[in-house]
């Protein structure tokens, strides 16, 4: 353990080291972490927990990392001490541009891998991002306690992954803790130090932010040239904004105020500004008094994958939503949303997301954080939508789908890496032809593995190929993808209507041959959801004028409670009362009164995909 | 047993608000006396009732004319303090629970109270509730030589496999017989059903209408069967022993009973309600929903006065309690506001035959009245003559009606 850490903002660069631990999702990164808390000491046994960096309740409960998180670590090695900047990152495919942020703060990579399981896709994926960064990778295999790991097979593999001898694959345990002091020794010895020009206007990298409720924005950065001081004035470089440095500091593991930040070095900064669009991602600080010329290069803004209509079930609460996105988008820069109005759901917004899993996070994050109740739409992928005439439209939200002439509809694609045993090669094929997939190639990683490179449909990824891949291969499978362009595809609307009038939400662009399927599901599932009306209420769905499935809610027939209560006309007043409130909770589509909850319950699961996986 | 609503607290002498003296000269005053003993309880019942073994022995039974009379006197007061006029009872109807079980010489003696204290109205309509299996033919001949007018027959069905679902434990043939010993007293009849029982086919309904009707009573009450709250049926219901009533059942039910007594010469002046002849409704029920004035004597009893409404205690034990202290036996109360007042009087009023003025209903609301028209639910010729009425259809889907008018 370091006796003299040095102090923020009195550190010089050369003995900083940034790195990060990147992986597939699983092999154990968080758990590293937690040894390298402990074993660095700021941390200690009693305040221990597991996937101690795994800090939002919604992470704990789903055993994976959301957010990467930096922490600053003392390290002494060969008579010097050090200090370490840590950033456990997310393994899930959704959460790669979180990874890619990391990466860009860092000059070095922990690649990690579980000796049980060897390289997966998003082993790959994590390695080429931090490869494109120049980053100096360390190739570490972890959870060798386990009686099922293979660290010499996996060590060949990874070693003939990245070009490197066997031997210099680490061997670590994040659950017991061995091999990671020398690992920590390694990354000092190997990982580059910071550079930068200690004497220039200072410019740092905002990489993430977050909401604090009782502190306003509270914005991480990395310095890479000069330095930024507590109570001096700094400047965003992008909105010209000046704010005073109430507090700048490290996180280790929690925030520590500090004297301030010096190059190479990775903190927070607290302005006190409550405005939620002061601090954004990829912007650059610098000082107010003698601002940078040029700013840094920002990140590439990531492109949401699959969109979704996220509304408040209380119609009243839709300012509150805005102003929870506004600052949820702090901590989640891959968030895009914008305003749109359904007739069915009322005020809402049409959200993009990298991904299902993003997604879910974002709409449970909203409902927990911001104490909301939200309605979701089926997510869809964008489309690129030709007139006949050449005007061209992009569809996000599928109710939107343009009438009249359509030349050519082209949906996105993505080139798709799977990993698996080579047993299972057959049945791959199988699910990604179904998919409309095309295989792009296939090479054997070693005698029993190969990993296969397919153009699929996103739309046809995106929503349950993952549980299928994983169910056809015994789990055995990963799966990695990114986006590829659009292709042409033979894709329709299919409308759902409801006594004539479509109802907006439950529009979806599908492909031609699963249009009638996705309509029988829905009209079905909206015939058991929609109460009776005092008429009869025809369900359809259509295909432009074309009806392809029909069903009816019959018409209610009673409704009156005809028992004379012995003169307590109070009780019957207050069951008209409460009939009188659940009538407020009912949208109306044209004359039909349609609950929140069938269009919640309707939209619950995705027919689409429900229907691919009988 | 159905519970209390929610109110505000009454004043422990029960003393009404000012305010509710106000018209009282144009409404009618009824009193209601409420008999909550019945030997069984019927599974689907959750009227204030109990059963001997309930209330541990037949004290309360015993004592119950007189602790009666104690709210009688306690009404006479506090009516009077009000600012009301005297007014006449203009009806009087004892209802269960089951009357029947008191000896007719308990109930002479409250309707006696009754009229001690208010007076009774020249022509007043004086029923009582009775049950098939306990009534005879001398409480019925007692009743009618005191002043009872009319009797209510708790028939339910002529089907005994309905009957028995029902709990019910007269058999059909009593009905005939009992209805016979009553007109000989003179007194005028009428029979309660209840159709939608699980069980019961649309022929079986059609046999209890038949038999009812050969009866040749002056007043039918059809109900659907409800599955109340904390009743064994509700509780059979829910564990899956018995299907809950069906709309589209009940509704045939309705029609078809509609269809049958309208060919035997009665007509609807309530959705639930038939008569020979429009003299021949019931008075004490109109009240109810021509929003009248009525007095509710005993345990879970609930009133009306001039926009206040107030409901007792339900334990008849509490309920004597209070009395004896020389306190209000009332439980709970509302003092209705406008908005309230007008729900209620088209949530009431649409259910007579003789319908609700459309004038009652704001003038940017009328317009209301002409959707329900061309949906079938009111009566376009009563409309054009500014009345709502409903529809057959109407009747059966009363709630949409009212909740569109209310908006
Ligand atoms: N036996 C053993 N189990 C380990 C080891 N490291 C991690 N695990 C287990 O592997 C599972 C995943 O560990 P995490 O640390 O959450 O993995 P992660 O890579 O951070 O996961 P994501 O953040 O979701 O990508 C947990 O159940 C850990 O207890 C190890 O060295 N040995
Ligand atoms: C409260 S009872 C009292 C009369 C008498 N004790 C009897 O049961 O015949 C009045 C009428 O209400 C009706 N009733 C009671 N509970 C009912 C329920 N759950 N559903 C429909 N009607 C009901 C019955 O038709 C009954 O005759
Ligand atoms: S006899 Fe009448 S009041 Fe008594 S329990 Fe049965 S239905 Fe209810
Ligand atoms: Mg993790």
């Amino acid at each position: 353990m370091a006796r003299t850490a040095p102090t923020p903002s009195a550190t010089p660069p050369d003995a900083i080291r940034n790195f990060c631990i990147i992986a597939h999702i699983d092999h154990g990164k968080s758990t590293l972490a937690d040894r390298m808390l402990q074993i660095t000491g700021v941390v200690d046994a009693r305040q221990m927990r597991d996937q101690y960096l795994d800090r939002m309740d919604i992470e704990r409960e789903r055993g994976i990392t959301i957010k990467s998180q930096a922490v600053r670590m003392p390290w002494e090695f060969d008579g010097r001490s050090y200090a370490l900047n840590m950033i456990d990152t997310p393994g899930h495919v959704d959460f790669s541009y979180e990874v890619s942020r990391s990466l860009a703060a860092c000059e070095g990579a922990v690649l990690l891998v579980d000796a049980a399981q060897g390289i997966e896709a998003q082993t790959l994926a994590n390695l080429y991002l931090a490869l494109e960064n120049d980053l100096t990778i360390i190739p570490v295999l972890n959870k060798i306690d386990l009686p099922a790991a293979q660290p010499d097979k996996y060590a060949e593999e990874l070693a003939r992954l990245i070009g490197t001898d066997p031997s210099a694959c680490r061997r670590v345990s994040g659950k017991t803790g061995d091999g990671v002091a020398r690992l920590l020794d390694d990354i000092v010895r190997e990982v580059p130090p910071p550079v930068g020009d200690a004497d220039a206007p200072a410019r740092a990298m905002i990489f993430d932010s977050v909401y604090d409720i009782y502190r306003g924005v509270v914005t991480y950065v990395r310095v890479i040239d000069g330095r930024l001081s507590a109570r001096e004035r700094i400047l965003m470089m992008s909105t010209r904004a000046t704010h005073e440095l109430l507090e700048i500091g490290v996180i280790s593991p929690e925030p520590v105020p500090s004297a301030g930040l010096g190059v190479g070095e990775v903190g927070y900064l607290i302005t006190g500004v409550k405005d939620v669009r002061q601090s954004k991602v990829g912007d650059t600080v610098t000082n107010s008094a003698k601002p940078a010329t040029g700013a840094l290069a920002g990140y590439r803004d990531p492109k949401p994958m699959v969109f979704s209509g996220l509304y408040p079930i209380d119609g009243s609460d839709y300012p509150a939503l805005r102003e929870a996105l506004d600052k949820l988008k702090l901590n989640d820069a891959a968030l895009v949303y914008e305003p749109e109005t359904s007739a069915a759901l009322g005020f809402g917004f049409r959200c993009g997301f990298l991904g299902l899993l993003h997604l879910e996070i974002v709409r449970e994050r909203l409902e927990r954080e911001f104490d909301l109740d939200l309605i979701s739409t089926a997510p869809n992928v964008v489309y690129q939508v030709t007139m006949e005439d050449g005007t061209e439209v992009v569809v996000t939200n599928p109710s939107e789908f343009p009438g009249g002439k359509v030349a050519e509809v082209r949906e996105p694609v993505v080139r798709a890496t799977v990993l698996a045993p080579s047993d299972y090669i057959g049945s791959i094929m199988e699910l990604c032809q179904q998919r409309r997939g095309t295989l792009r190639g296939m090479d054997y990683l070693s005698e029993d593995r190969v990993e296969m490179r397919y153009t699929l449909p996103l739309a046809e990824i995106v929503f349950d190929f993952f549980d299928q891949l994983k169910s056809r291969t015994r789990g055995y499978a990963s799966l990695d993808y990114e986006a590829d362009g659009d292709v042409a595809a033979d894709l329709v609307k299919v409308d759902i209507l409801l006594h004539g009038e479509a109802v907006d939400a439950f529009s979806a662009i599908v492909h031609k041959d699963k249009a009638y399927s996705y309509g029988v599901e829905m009209a079905g599932r909206l015939r058991k959801l929609i109460p009776r009306q005092q008429f009869e209420v025809p369900i359809q769905a259509a295909i432009g004028a074309r009806v392809i499935a029909r069903e009816n809610v019959r018409a209610m027939r009673k409704d009156v409670l005809a028992k004379c209560y012995g003169g307590d006309i109070t009780r019957k007043r207050k069951l008209l009362e409460k009939q009188k409130e659940g009538k407020r909770r009912m949208k109306m589509v044209g004359r039909v009164e349609v609950p929140q909850e069938a269009f919640i319950a309707a939209l619950t699961n995705d027919v689409a995909g429900a229907d691919k996986r009988k | 047993m159905s519970a209390l609503p929610d109110g505000e607290r009454p004043p422990p002498d029960g003393a009404l608000p000012p305010g509710c003296a106000e018209g009282a000269g144009d409404r009618a005053f009824g009193v209601y006396l409420h008999v909550p003993f019945c030997a069984v309880r019927c599974g689907y019942c959750d009227f204030t009732t109990y059963t001997a073994a309930e209330l541990g022995g037949g004290a309360d039974q015993a004592r119950y004319a007189e602790t009666a009379c104690r709210e009688l006197d306690l009404a006479a007061t506090v009516l009077a303090a009000a600012g009301l006029p005297r007014r006449p009872a203009a009806t009087v109807f004892f209802g269960g629970g089951t009357p029947t079980l008191l000896p007719a010489d308990d109930l002479v003696r409250m309707l006696d109270a009754v009229s001690e204290r208010f007076g009774l109205a020249a022509a007043a309509e004086v029923t009582v509730e009775a049950n098939p299996e306990s009534v005879t033919a001398d409480a019925l001949a007692r009743l009618a030589a005191a002043g009872v007018t009319r009797v209510s027959f708790g028939m339910q069905s002529a089907v005994p496999h309905v009957l028995a679902t029902l709990d019910r434990v007269h058999t059909p043939d009593r009905v005939p017989r009992v209805v016979d010993w009553a007109r000989d007293a003179g007194l005028a009849v009428s029979l309660d059903l209840i159709y939608g029982t699980p069980g019961e086919s649309v022929a079986d309904w059609s046999a209890s209408l038949h038999a009812a009707l050969a009866c040749m009573p002056d007043h039918l009450s059809a109900y659907p069967l409800v599955v109340e709250d904390g009743t064994r049926l509700a509780v059979d219901v829910r564990r899956g022993l018995v299907a809950p009533p069906d709309d589209d059942d009940l509704a045939t039910k309705y029609e078809l009973g509609d269809d049958v007594l309208a060919g035997s010469g009665f007509s609807w002046y309530e959705v639930s309600n038939w008569s020979r002849d429009p003299a021949g409704a019931c008075r004490h029920n109109l009240g109810y929903w021509n929003g009248d004035d009525w007095w509710g004597v005993g345990p879970g009893a609930h009133s009306h006065v001039g926009g206040v409404r107030w409901w007792n205690v339900r334990h008849p034990r509490a309920y004597a309690e209070r009395l004896a202290d020389g306190g209000s036996p009332a439980a709970g109360r509302e003092v209705l506001d406008a908005g309230q007042q007008h729900a209620e009087r088209v949530l009431l009023g649409v259910r007579l035959a003789s319908g609700l003025p459309v004038t009652v209903l704001p003038t940017e609301h009328r317009h209301r009245v002409r959707g329900l028209v061309a949906d079938g639910l009111v009566d376009p010729g009563a409309a054009s003559r500014n009345r709502v009425v409903l529809t057959r259809r109407g009747r059966l889907l009363a709630d949409t009606v009212v909740r569109t008018l209310l908006g």
